[in-house]
């Protein structure tokens, strides 16, 4: 399978990403930068975490509108894999992909901690193996705040896409769990056919032991999982 | 020539936690009659165009395709020629 990470102007997980991608998963991977079009026969395309643009104007605004996020929501429309995690979530909600927007942290606070989610879609590419666990993986981000009005919200509860939602490590929904203030304690969601999924919490930092958690692995598992049985 | 001068505040709907956070910093001067704060951005653009109602046009068009987030924004704007 093979893997294409976009790199704007400030990504920063674009190495980490890369990194799991190859190293851990030993899948095939590119670079896409983002004033190209091309997806370079990317199956799965991630959208990495960074401050592209330095966060001007709103997370992910002037990103959303570069060349490579064109060809990324016509590759999404006709079924491609998209993973947009952070920043890149950020990017798929201005560009429309996913419902809703982030805004800034209820604590005005950059966070960056260690969270436990709670997989409540795992039918989706990305959540096949995961089962009803909670996965232990880290946030890092000052505008994480989910927000939809109550007609997104209750289509998006319906439809079981929130993929996500932020925990304790016993899988309690709590407000003391969530920590950013987001909507319904929402750490993720995806769009109606499932294959573009939006997430706050990195998994490309939490893939190997060294690293606190292994947890995030399993959404790779995931991603090959599916592509698997697809082929 | 024109100038636009846009301002964008978080909708009513939507939590303000810069807002809430100014609040309270009222609040220990002593200004205990406030309330209902809300922090928005403010924006010019100098736009060329003929008349008022083409330049008005682009710049609702502006800022509903990029200056402001219809999700979570409102935005009013008054147009002036410079």
């Amino acid at each position: 399978m093979k893997f294409g990470v976009v790199v704007f102007p400030g990504s920063n997980c674009d190495l980490d990403a890369y990194h799991t991608v190859k190293d851990v998963m030993n899948q095939q991977v590119e670079y896409l930068w983002y004033k190209e079009k091309d997806l370079k026969g990317a199956d799965c395309v991630i959208l990495p975490g960074g401050f592209t643009y330095g966060d001007y104007l709103r997370p992910g605004a002037i990103a959303s509108l570069s060349p490579v996020v064109e060809s990324i929501i016509k590759f999404a429309r006709e079924g491609g894999l998209v993973l947009g995690i952070c920043n890149g979530f950020q990017v798929l909600t201005e560009a429309n992909l996913l419902p809703g927007a982030l805004y800034l942290n209820l604590s005005l606070q950059f966070r960056c901690v260690f969270t436990h989610l709670l997989v409540e879609n795992s039918q989706t590419p990305y959540t096949k193996l995961a089962g009803k666990k909670v996965l232990k993986i880290p946030v890092a981000h000052g505008d994480g705040n989910y927000y939809a009005d109550p007609e997104t919200l209750k289509r998006l509860e319906k439809e079981n896409r929130i993929v996500f939602r932020y925990c304790t490590p016993e899988g309690e929904i709590t407000r003391e769990s969530n920590p950013n203030g987001s909507l319904a304690n929402i750490a993720g969601i995806c769009n109606e056919e499932g294959n573009v999924l939006g997430m706050m919490p990195h998994p490309e930092r939490a893939g190997e032991e060294i690293l606190g958690s292994s947890d995030g692995k399993i959404i790779f598992d995931s991603i090959l999982e599916f592509w698997g049985e697809k082929r | 020539m024109w100038k636009a001068k846009i301002q964008v505040t978080l909708k009513k709907s939507v939590l303000d936690p810069q807002g809430v956070a100014v609040e309270k910093a009222l609040k220990t001067l002593n200004y205990s009659n406030v309330g209902d704060v809300r922090v928005g951005k403010y924006l010019e653009v100098s736009v060329e165009g003929k008349d008022r109602e083409e330049v008005e046009g682009q710049v609702r068009d502006m800022c509903d395709r990029l200056l402001t987030n219809p999700v979570i924004e409102d935005y009013t704007f008054e147009v002036t020629e410079v």
